[in-house]
């Protein structure tokens, strides 16, 4: 295998934090070269992402070692096929989301735009850290960052909601952060080692009861990023923030983050070997099937369009990490697909309810009729997304759920078939009544019947995201090769056995 | 010449410079501050200067006097207090650098005693770490603690009554220390530490030994303020000035610390402190006590610079875990800490300092709006703050990986979670601040549109505290990220090689 050395990676991290601080030295007064700053950094991130793909799609991998942190860790970067798919996804919307930002802070005239750029940029750098990390260790340490850098941005509207949504938030992930840290200890303690390596590193250490152990701390610590039930509490409390910060960091950056330390863990630290042995994913498969379909009957119930799309996502994360349960070749491509797929849907979709906030003040589903009239880009945006998280061809969501479908076949688990078809009709029995009643319906107070979008700012984002949906549905691999880099990853990790 | 006599320079500057200062202060007393920033300055470079000489030829043993140990005074510096030099003359200087206006403010007519006191501390300090003779340390143990009294004592009201708490449970440790000095020299006729090392093996099953052992693990213990031995430090650390509480928390707790490890690792056997008596397993019972309180503590309390002394309390918990992990990782963990907490706890207490100068409170609950009034502050204590939680890469994740590393090792469970536990205590503590500090309630659906609400101006500390400040905040990601270099190239050799 190919290992080059480059201190690109590294430089991608670092980009991100220097944008960071321009941002915050920049300030209030100068707010037209600060958002330019915004926008510089994440050109210049995304450029430097992109140039590290044609390595990676070679089957090399490029590395990067900071700096020796204790024997046989050390605090390294290493982008392989999953991380730069991580890497791509995070850093490519983010280019969309400053543009949706700056349209939407403004709108709105929030205060403290300043402290809003400045670690709506600490996340990202985090998210690509983490993206790039080449052990348990590095991971952990952005993984960290990411849930400090957030916490400002849960709060960011300081009411009281805001302040206990925040504080949920850090109980839920500090206290997280610390399980994750104690299993990370052991497994050095036990292996001395906390290297990725593709099909797992555990093999061979450990009795089964510790291992049994140390898979779940893991999966509970990341798994609460993810938002597995019982853990997912924090999630829609949270969606107090404003509506990019939900867009891009609720529905990939912090929640994809923990989807990525649950994959990492199952497919890159215990691998299938282990796992199969000690029974274990069985187990996690049965926990998360039962969380996509809780979560989709609790979307049933929401009101609040953000509270709704925020138990989606809950849905949809769980879909995932029961596809990379399912430990086959096609439910891992399927999975890892699916993080991207579900990026764009979804952050279409809170792209869209953040511009009917601000153009309208509504943000509850049974205000919304008639809204398509006045609003039909976005609205139009919207059955899209929807209709593609249902896993509607031709959109992006067909191909994860074909694909993860295929998985529960080849893992002779019919069960899991049938949990995917029912999160499917609930998709649809949650999204297309909004989709109705906004074509449709009479229109109700507030809403004008002739034209009158939000801001092109955040209508062409929008609209760009659905559109990309639309394209990855019909050529996976168009953008990025996405679909190579997922299905190369599921190769390697299957490679080994 | 002056590479070669630098052990002795490292003490002798200050002790002489602080029996100046009283002169210079007579002149004019502004230049007290001068001169004692001067004399740390030099102190400063002759550490760093026997550090790097330790790191390239080792262990540097020098004869006081031209006496030959073990019947002279032996000064003896090894990776360990080579790097406890550094970090004394250092946060000193620090300290010193920061307290040019907190002086002239809380104690306008005491500058000159004050400088005095503060360099004779500071040559208390070092020599207990740089000696190498258990009756000298005894003496400079005194000499440091005397100064911490007076540096109590002018504090604000209440300070000298506090102080005087201080110096009963201080004399009471250090009467138990020079007891097991005593004892050991009655048994042995020796007070140099290597030669001590070589002839008690021989006695290890004398009572005596075991008598002097114990009164130097409670001796000490009060010293570093370990649970429940800690019930001076409280009121003494808080009631005392700005500065001095700035000078003493970070180091007095450490030095002692210090002399914990010194004792149990080089002047007895390892596998003696750990197998004659149950020290290490009373040891470690009480640091998890003391880090579960000491954090319980801090919750309870409105003054940030209290809360603070309570997890000052939690802190020597943790080294002293360490210790008590008796373990390769525990141990190097526990030295790991000192440098860090010394780091962190001198940051935050001179970001105490800062705002009590600028704003006179330190009550949380007074904190709103000063994230405006002094955000470079604020974002010091943020920083400050993630690192005592223990989030990377600051410093305290790492000290923190390195215990519980040694706590897993040792499959002492209990432990690693106490660690764990304590971590969410500390951000539940620091969370609360930023809260007060950052947070400025507003009505549901208000989005306090820019420009709205308070105006608060700018009213940042002078930058003589910020520098201080910032150079901690520096330390803080330095040593979190160099972590393990700083391991390889000195804790390492700190180390027992018997782990």
């Amino acid at each position: 295998m190919e290992v080059i050395f480059s201190v690109q990676p590294f430089a991608a991290v670092l980009v991100v934090l220097g944008g960071a601080f321009l941002i915050l030295f920049t300030g209030e007064h100068r707010r037209n070269l600060r958002e330019t700053w915004t926008i510089l950094t994440s050109l210049i991130l995304f450029s430097l992402v992109v140039s590290l793909t044609p390595t990676i799609l070679r089957g090399g991998l490029i590395e990067f070692t900071l700096i020796q942190l204790t024997e046989g860790v050390a605090l390294q970067l290493r982008v392989d096929e999953f991380g730069m798919y991580f890497g791509l996804l995070a850093s490519g919307l983010w280019i969309l989301t400053s543009f949706y930002s700056i349209g939407y802070v403004r709108g709105l005239k929030e205060h403290g735009q300043t402290r809003y750029f400045f670690n709506f940029a600490i996340c990202i750098m985090a998210a690509i850290g983490i993206a790039f990390s080449a052990n348990l260790l590095t991971l952990f340490v952005f993984y960290e960052i990411l849930t400090v850098a957030t916490y400002p941005l849960v709060i960011h509207k300081e009411t009281s909601e805001a302040i206990m949504g925040g504080r949920k938030y850090l109980v839920y992930t500090l206290t997280a952060g610390v399980v994750i840290l104690f299993a990370a200890i052991w497994i050095y303690s036990m292996t001395g080692t906390l290297d990725f390596k593709p099909g797992g590193f555990v093999k061979g250490h450990g009795t089964s009861s510790t291992l049994t152990l140390l898979f779940f701390l893991l999966i509970a610590g990341f798994g609460v990023k993810a938002a597995i039930m019982p853990l997912h509490e924090w999630l829609p409390t949270a969606m107090v923030a404003p509506t990019p910060v939900s867009a891009l960091l609720h529905a990939v950056a912090v929640v994809k983050a923990g989807v990525f330390g649950c994959l990492r863990v199952i497919l890159y630290v215990f691998g299938p070997e282990v796992l199969h042995e000690l029974d274990l994913w069985l187990i996690l498969a049965y926990v998360t099937a039962f969380t996509v379909i809780v979560s989709g009957m609790y979307a049933l119930a929401q009101d609040n369009l953000k509270r709704r799309l925020a138990f989606s996502t809950i849905n949809n994360l769980s879909i995932i990490v029961m596809g990379a349960a399912l430990i086959t070749p096609h439910a891992v491509t399927g999975s890892i697909f699916h993080i991207g797929s579900h990026g764009f849907m979804k952050i279409t979709l809170f792209f869209v309810a953040g511009a009917i906030y601000v153009k309208t003040h509504k943000q509850n589903i049974s205000e919304l009729d008639g809204i398509g009239r006045q609003m039909p880009i976005t609205m139009g945006a919207f059955a899209i997304a929807a209709a593609g998280v249902a896993g509607t061809p031709p959109v992006c969501g067909f191909i994860s759920k074909w694909y993860l479908a295929l998985g529960c076949l080849e893992a002779k688990q019919i069960v899991f078939l049938f949990v995917l078809l029912t999160s499917a009709m609930l998709d649809i029995a949650y999204f297309f009544p909004i989709i109705f009643n906004s074509f449709f319906k009479k229109p109700k107070d507030g809403v004008v019947l002739h034209f009158n979008e939000a801001p092109m700012m955040m209508v062409i984002p929008l609209s760009l995201t659905a559109i990309i949906s639309v394209v990855l549905g019909i050529f996976p691999s168009a953008i990025f090769n996405f679909f190579n880099l997922a299905s190369l990853a599921a190769t390697k990790i299957f490679g080994g056995m | 010449m002056m590479v070669e006599q630098s052990p002795a320079l490292i003490v002798v500057v200050p002790l002489m410079c602080a029996l100046i200062t009283p002169i210079i202060g007579l002149v004019k007393k502004e230049w007290c501050y001068y001169w004692v920033l001067l004399t740390l300055l030099a102190a400063t470079v002759f550490s760093v200067v026997t550090m790097g000489r330790v790191l390239s030829e080792g262990t540097i043993r020098y004869f006081l006097g031209n006496w030959d140990p073990p019947y002279g005074i032996e000064y003896v510096i090894d990776h360990l207090n080579a790097m406890m030099l550094v970090i004394i003359s250092g946060i000193s200087f620090l300290v010193a650098f920061h307290s040019k206006e907190s002086v002239a403010d809380e104690m306008p007519g005491r500058i000159v005693f004050f400088y005095t006191i503060f360099l004779l501390q500071v040559t208390g300090f070092i020599g207990i770490v740089i000696t190498g003779d258990v009756f000298n340390l005894y003496v400079f143990l005194e000499i440091a603690s005397l100064a911490g009294y007076a540096l109590v004592a002018i504090g604000e009201d209440g300070a000298p009554l506090a102080s005087f708490r201080y110096i009963i449970l201080g004399t009471v440790g250090a009467c138990f220390y020079l007891l097991g000095v005593g004892y050991l020299y009655m048994v042995t006729g020796s007070l140099n530490m290597l030669d001590l090392a070589q002839l008690l093996p021989e006695l290890y099953h004398s009572k005596v030994i075991l008598v002097a052992f114990a009164f130097f693990m409670v001796g000490v213990a009060v010293k570093m303020a370990l649970f429940p031995l800690h019930v001076w430090l409280p009121d003494a650390y808080t009631k005392a000035p700005s500065s001095s509480s700035a000078l003493l928390a970070p180091l007095m707790t450490k030095v002692a610390a210090y002399v914990m490890i010194r004792i149990m690792f080089t002047i007895f056997e390892p596998c003696f402190s750990m197998e004659m008596l149950p020290v290490t397993a009373v040891l470690s019972w009480a640091a998890v006590i003391a880090i579960i309180a000491g954090a319980v503590m801090a919750l309870a309390q409105r003054d940030l610079k209290r809360m603070l002394v309570y997890i000052l309390v939690s802190e020597v918990g943790y080294i002293a875990l360490g210790v008590g992990l008796a373990n390769r990782n525990g141990l190097t963990g526990s030295i790991l800490h000192i440098l860090n907490d010394a780091c962190m706890m001198m940051t935050l207490f001179l970001i105490v300092g800062a705002i009590v100068y600028k704003t006179r409170t330190r009550t949380i609950a007074d904190f709103r709006f000063l994230h405006r009034k002094m955000p470079l502050t604020m974002a010091a204590l943020v920083v400050a703050g993630l690192s005592v939680i223990g989030i990377p890469p600051t410093c305290g994740f790492f000290s923190k990986w390195y215990l519980i590393l040694g706590a897993v090792d040792a499959k002492q469970w209990i432990f690693a979670v106490v660690l764990l536990l304590s971590s969410l205590l500390n951000a539940v503590l620091f969370f609360r601040v930023i809260e007060y500090a950052y947070l400025e309630p507003r009505a549901e659906d208000d989005h306090g549109h820019e420009e709205e609400g308070v105006i608060i101006r700018i009213e940042e500390a002078p930058v003589t505290m910020l520098l201080p400040i910032f150079a901690g905040v520096a330390g803080i990601f330095l040593f979190g990220i160099y972590s393990g270099k700083i391991i390889s190239t000195i804790i390492q050799y700190a180390v027992p090689t018997c782990f």
